[in-house]
């Protein structure tokens, strides 16, 4: 649905993305991280028309943004960063301005804006001033018109940014269940949510695309990743490091905790050895002694993420 | 196509935020007061003796249009980009076209309605004399379309900024242009500066919306300045669809 080769935009002398390509297809619900100012918000307002691209191809649907702009916008739903609305309007008012916009016409517009405010759970407000509302309830009226026309593809800037943890949760699940149909490609600064959500995620730094995959294959690329966590109860630290470097495979070892009560110890996996092959061979190395955790550490996405992208590039572009 | 359908839904959304806020009728409030009082105590209507309104209530109107306009227009491009639902309005699938024209029909019908408001001056001349109803029409349209090419420069300053203040100021010089340009002080300078420039007078009045408005006070319908307003229009709404483009482009 969406095909990007090479997206480029230059804001005077700064390359703020530069040389970007993926495809994101139906059914796929593609996380969008990087650090503040790495260019995140300027992809997806190119990939929805707001801002032209310096350079490079965009098509949704088939459609290319730049010379068929209004056929590749109708397939869109977008929720900008800090998820705008008008001001001066009601929450039904301001439904209705889109579905309106949207080409939607009588019965078909009622029951669009009756959809979205049951999915939104907007009942509440539907008739108070936009500028009333609290932060969460205006995400979700702004979030409500990204979804009125039922778009094939929905590009969502921090979706969840400033909504408290059941409004989170609320959005997650509607972002993972419309995945199943659309193609979404949403940004967010917490990681949590890209396990919760996404099919597959993408790092973006200082204009370029760093890492490209799921975020299972993301967390393999962690340092963390295979490492063996092991809790021995009524031996001593040096014992126990003795016979776990005799294991083969075993790369350094850190003691984590070690007391009267027992040893934790961490066993990274030298390079070549299969992911997961560790906690067996550790576990028969071990037998005799009480073994009260043997676990493989599965990497954490957020050592992934500061081991790749580089600390803070600047402040964000202002349109 | 669709792009009727566009406009007037961009037109019936901005009308109603006129009239949501209290700005509408502060703004009818203060234009008719300001009418009223110019009219009838300084513009001398009852001490005239005349069955007309050109010299009494029409001529202020190149002034009182100068605060008030950008006042209408302030807020049109400025606060879309302030709050950020300029980034919603042209992910749309419209041309952005679309909703500068929509945006400024609904501010230029928002003024014609302050104009009409002002028909107790019309009544009143007519139940004290029998004035040349033809020429009060004309001198209506004129005044309207004055109106709207006022607004169009003000869509140009409000589209060059996020600031509201900045905008009214620079619109309110930009409008002071167009009526010092026929302005008998400021002509007076040009002609002392050689015979050989006169055409530059020329250019200079041909600018004045007073000179193209006068002729509509008269009950003159000239196509020359009907064009005139119509151009001034045309060509600020152009301006304005080019500074918006500049802007998501820098």
């Amino acid at each position: 649905m969406i095909n990007i080769r090479n997206l480029t935009k230059v804001f005077g002398a700064k390359r703020a993305v530069d040389g970007v390509s993926f495809t994101v297809e139906r059914g796929e619900v593609l996380g969008f991280l990087g650090p503040n100012g790495a260019g995140k918000s300027t992809t997806m307002r190119m990939i929805t028309g707001y801002i032209p691209p310096t350079a490079g191809t965009l098509t949704i649907g088939g459609y290319d943004m730049v010379d068929t702009p209004i056929p590749a916008k109708r397939l869109i739903g977008y929720l900008p960063e800090n998820a705008p609305a008008y001001t001066d309007m009601t929450v039904h008012g301001f439904l209705d301005f889109i579905a309106g916009m949207r080409g939607l016409r009588g019965a078909a517009r009622k029951s669009a804006i009756q959809r979205v405010v049951e999915l939104c759970f907007l009942q509440s407000v539907l008739h108070q001033n936009v500028d009333t509302l609290s932060k969460g309830y205006r995400h979700r009226t702004c979030f409500a018109q990204s979804i009125i026309h039922d778009p094939d593809v929905l590009i969502l800037d921090e979706p969840t940014d400033g909504l408290d943890p059941n409004q989170k949760h609320e959005i997650r699940q509607l972002i993972r269940s419309m995945g199943e149909k659309k193609a979404i490609i949403f940004s967010t600064h917490i990681l949590e949510e890209v396990d919760a959500v996404c099919s597959r995620a993408i790092i973006i730094d200082r204009g370029t695309i760093v890492a490209n995959g799921t975020p299972q294959e993301l967390r393999q690329k962690s340092k963390l990743a295979g490492a063996v966590t092991v809790r021995v109860r009524g031996v001593g630290t040096l014992e126990l490091t003795t016979r776990l470097q005799q294991v083969a495979g075993i790369g350094r070892v850190t003691v984590l905790e070690s007391g009267t009560a027992g040893v934790t110890i961490r066993a990274l996996v030298k390079a070549g050895t299969a992911n997961g092959s560790l906690a067996p061979a550790i576990g028969e190395a071990l037998k005799g002694w009480t073994l009260e955790q043997l676990r493989t550490e599965e990497g954490r996405l957020d050592e992934v993420f500061r081991s790749i992208t580089l600390p803070d590039t600047g402040k964000e572009a202002k349109i | 196509m669709n792009y009727w359908a566009h406009i007037t839904t961009i037109t019936k959304r901005e009308l109603q935020a006129y009239f949501s806020s209290p700005v509408a009728y502060v703004f009818i409030v203060i234009f008719l007061l300001l009418n009223g009082f110019f009219t009838y105590m300084v513009g001398g209507f009852f001490e005239r003796g005349e069955a007309s309104l050109a010299q009494s209530f029409f001529i202020w109107q190149p002034w009182f249009y100068l605060f008030l306009v950008p006042a209408v227009g302030m807020r049109l491009w400025a606060d879309e980009r302030r709050v950020g639902t300029l980034e919603l309005l042209l992910t749309l699938p419209i041309a952005p076209w679309e909703a500068i024209a929509g945006k400024f029909i609904a501010s230029w019908l928002f003024l014609g309605l302050a104009l009409l408001l002002t028909f107790p001056v019309v009544l009143t001349v007519n139940y004290l004399g029998s004035p040349d109803n033809g020429v009060i029409l004309t001198a209506y349209v004129g005044s309207w379309l004055m109106a709207g090419a006022y607004l169009a420069v003000s869509c140009i300053t409000s589209a060059l900024t996020r600031s509201q203040v900045v905008s009214f100021i620079v619109s309110v010089v930009a409008c002071l242009f167009l009526i010092l340009a026929g302005f008998p002080p400021v002509i007076n300078l040009l002609p002392n500066l050689s015979p050989h420039w006169q055409w530059l007078t020329d250019v200079v009045t041909s600018f004045s919306v007073i000179t193209h408005f006068a002729a509509f006070q008269k009950g003159v319908l000239d196509s020359r300045d009907i064009i005139f307003f119509l151009s001034v229009i045309g060509f600020s709404l152009f301006t304005t669809s080019v500074i918006l483009r500049t802007h998501r482009t820098n």
